[in-house]
């Protein structure tokens, strides 16, 4: 009886332990009593998993030397830009150009494949007592962390020493804004499918989609209802894409002259006042927030166990055969 | 006996100055009201008035007489009538603080007043809260100088503008400050004037508003964030040096609005940060040269109703729009100026781009039949299109072109004027 008791207690614990992430250590512990001091302790380690976890995705991106070379073509090309154009303003607005067309495009690459190669690495972490969640966060910002990291030394510094003022902090701030949406945006894409071509390509249709086709597809419809009022349709439309909304953000700042001869009243106000940039960076917040939620929402449903290649008959058999016999699920 | 009248002549006037008395009033003398003083002086007095705070009502003028303040004299109005009325000639004021105006609708009222006369000298006072700061009317040879002048925006329709001169010839403004008005300097059929060092900033319409005005010169005058630039209208021979335009932001805002401006000139100008900085329609033959267009939304906006404008040796620098007009016919002449967005090369070396300058990008087009499309500025889309469109040019204005542009930027001394005005305060 007692030994059952005990066995129970140990099951209990070490759901209670899957649920809510911690050592797999502390079930050992937790079997004699749990006092106050394990229990803390148990909620510390909870609280550094994610850390612990961003150090080795760090230390991994770090090892891929793919960041460093994007730090220094962002370094090259901000530095090239500046030393050539001896206007701080022009040198921004080219600059402008190149990371709203780059950053996106990388960010969302870059997080495909980190995603897919590590796949191995978070099916072992998904083994453990770990919170898929915490997974997901720990691969989001360690992404997010180095690629931010890349762009603060390759874009900040020659910002700050070439052109220091508001608009150079505000090209900064949407590029690392951009960068985290963009992210998240890859997540979402590289669980969308389970197929690492496919996930790419996809990324690769968003980044085109974002960069080229809509704003063609926004400006032909502006044509089309030419004669109505347009402003809140324009500004629905700039809201629901990153990009545009980035490079409005640096326009309030860049060409705030030819903003303000805008005609709209409405517009008039949003940029004259502050209201425009805040408006903007909450829809920002949003982009960034919405799809990574819903990455976890997927990765959270998804059932790892049954990544088996599909031309794998045999082992496909063996899979069919274990789920009917002993109903796993 | 030519001789003998000159010097009795001579003597005559030499009297009149010498018996010209100077009489003082004011709170602590025997004379408290000015007005007492004015009627009991005679033509060519002096009056000195004593520091203090005057609510005296309305003063009138009638004779010629120099009115001078001892100290900070304040001519309180208070809200109900009219400050300065001038209806003589030669007369001389100096040195008030005067404030609070009526507001009428139906009649114009101002601080300082002056009604169909000559030679009237209107030097450093302080005019506030009065709905017309200094009104000239049917006025020559009028001096207005180192005043500042101040309003009280309540709406455009309660207030009257800063310096207003109507049917004038002949006058000088010069060293004002105005602000806070409708129209900081307001003429209409004025001639031969000359308009210089002025700050005419923060109003509620225009900096500088004429029509009708001919001949006049307008030099080293700061117009900045008015609220809708500077408006000039159906004049011809206006000539504008060394002006600054800066600041005038908004959707029918212009650092300069040229209305059917006439064989004029612009020259050494700066316009900065400006929404538009030059706007022109139906205006000839006007020779804008030597200015600097900067951080504009649009440095020009030329209307396809202009002819024969001369635009040389002017620099543009970062521009949003360099140029932009409505049609496809275009007569005017650009040439031999310094553009930033230039991508020419120069393999004779004589300084001068080999291949033409288009300044009216596609884009510009396109904002100008859709204004909404302003928010693409600057994606990746439009930089396309406006390649594309330098390339194989078609839908922009054929003629629009600066055969000879500048290579290198052309050295210009415009510098900012500093105005100096002692009466802020």
């Amino acid at each position: 009886m007692m030994e059952m008791r005990k066995f129970d207690n140990k099951l209990g614990n070490r759901h209670r332990n899957q649920i809510e992430g911690s050592g797999t250590f502390a079930s050992a512990i937790l079997l004699k009593h749990e006092d106050p001091s394990t229990i803390k302790m148990r909620t510390s380690t909870k609280k550094y998993l994610l850390l612990r976890l961003l150090k080795y995705v760090l230390l991994d991106i770090l090892k891929n030397r793919m960041v460093l070379f994007y730090t220094l073509f962002l370094l090259a090309t901000s530095l090239g830009l500046f030393s050539m154009s001896g206007d701080p303003t022009k040198g921004i607005a080219s600059l402008l150009n190149i990371v709203l067309l780059v950053s996106p495009l990388l960010s969302l690459i870059f997080s495909t494949i980190y995603f897919y190669n590590s796949y191995e690495f978070i099916e072992l972490l998904s083994a453990q007592p770990i919170q898929r969640k915490t997974i997901l966060y720990s691969q989001y910002w360690g992404l997010c962390i180095s690629l931010i990291v890349a762009l603060v030394i390759g874009l900040g510094i020659p910002l700050l020493i070439f052109a220091p003022g508001k608009a150079a902090l505000s090209l900064l701030i949407v590029s690392c804004g951009l960068t985290m949406a963009f992210v998240s945006l890859a997540l979402l894409a590289a669980l969308l499918t389970r197929d690492k071509a496919r996930g790419i390509g996809l990324s690769l249709l968003l980044w085109f989609y974002f960069t080229f086709i809509y704003d063609a597809l926004m400006l032909m419809i502006m044509f089309a209802y030419i004669d109505y009022p347009m402003e809140t349709l324009t500004l629905t439309m700039i809201s629901l894409n990153p990009i545009d909304l980035a490079r409005v953000i640096v326009l309030l700042q860049l060409d705030v002259s030819a903003l303000m001869g805008y005609t709209g009243a409405m517009l008039q106000d949003l940029f004259s006042s502050g209201k425009g940039v805040l408006l903007a960076s909450g829809v920002m917040l949003i982009w960034i927030l919405a799809p990574l939620r819903l990455a976890i929402k997927l990765f959270n449903k998804r059932d790892l166990w049954k990544k088996i290649p599909e031309d794998d008959k045999h082992l496909q058999g063996f899979y069919f055969f274990y789920q009917k016999q002993f109903s796993l699920n | 006996m030519n001789n003998k009248y000159s010097i009795l002549i001579f003597i005559l006037f030499a009297s009149i100055k010498l018996n010209a008395a100077v009489l003082t009033c004011g709170n602590k003398t025997n004379c408290q009201y000015i007005q007492n003083a004015i009627n009991a002086a005679f033509p060519f007095d002096t009056i000195e008035v004593q520091p203090g705070h005057y609510k005296q009502g309305n003063l009138l003028i009638t004779k010629p007489l120099s009115l001078l303040a001892n100290g900070e004299v304040i001519l309180d109005g208070n809200f109900n009538c009219e400050i300065i009325t001038i209806k003589s000639n030669h007369v001389f004021i100096r040195g008030f603080s005067i404030k609070n105006s009526s507001n009428l609708s139906s009649i114009d009222i101002a601080g300082i007043k002056v009604l169909a006369c000559q030679h009237v000298t209107i030097e450093n006072n302080k005019v506030e809260k009065c709905s017309f700061g200094i009104y000239l009317s049917n006025t020559t040879h009028c001096k207005v100088q180192n005043n500042f002048i101040s309003g009280n925006v309540l709406s455009e329709t309660n207030i009257g503008n800063g310096i207003h001169c109507w049917k004038a010839d002949s006058n000088s403004i010069e060293n004002n400050e105005v602000t806070n008005q409708r129209d900081g300097i307001y003429f209409e059929f004025v001639t031969n004037t000359t308009i210089n060092k002025n700050f005419s900033h923060h109003n509620l319409r225009y900096g500088l508003h004429f029509m009708f005005s001919h001949s006049n010169t307008y030099t080293n005058n700061k117009f900045s964030n008015n609220g809708a630039g500077v408006a000039v209208m159906y004049s011809h021979h206006v000539t504008m040096k060394n002006n600054l335009f800066e600041y005038n932001w908004g959707a029918s805002a212009y650092g300069l609005l040229l209305k059917e401006i006439n064989d004029s000139e612009i020259t050494g100008n700066i316009f900065t940060y400006n929404s538009a900085a030059i706007y022109m329609e139906g205006s000839n033959r006007v020779n804008m040269s030597r200015n600097i267009f900067s951080n504009n939304g649009w440095a020009m906006r030329i209307q396809s109703s202009c002819v024969d404008n001369i635009i040389e040796h002017n620099n543009f620098v970062g521009n949003t729009f360099d140029v932009s007009t409505n049609g496809e016919t275009q007569l005017s002449n650009f040439n031999s100026n310094y553009w930033d967005k230039y991508e020419g090369y120069d393999l004779n070396r004589d300084g001068e781009g080999d291949i033409p300058y288009r300044p009216v990008s596609l884009f510009s087009v396109i904002v100008e039949q859709l204004p909404p499309s302003l928010l693409l500025l600057r994606s990746f889309m439009v930089y396309l299109l406006d390649k594309a469109e330098k390339i194989i040019p078609s839908l922009t204005p054929e003629y629009l072109i600066d055969n000879k542009p500048v290579i290198k930027m052309i050295e210009l001394d415009n510098q900012p004027i500093a105005i100096s005005n002692t009466n802020k305060e």
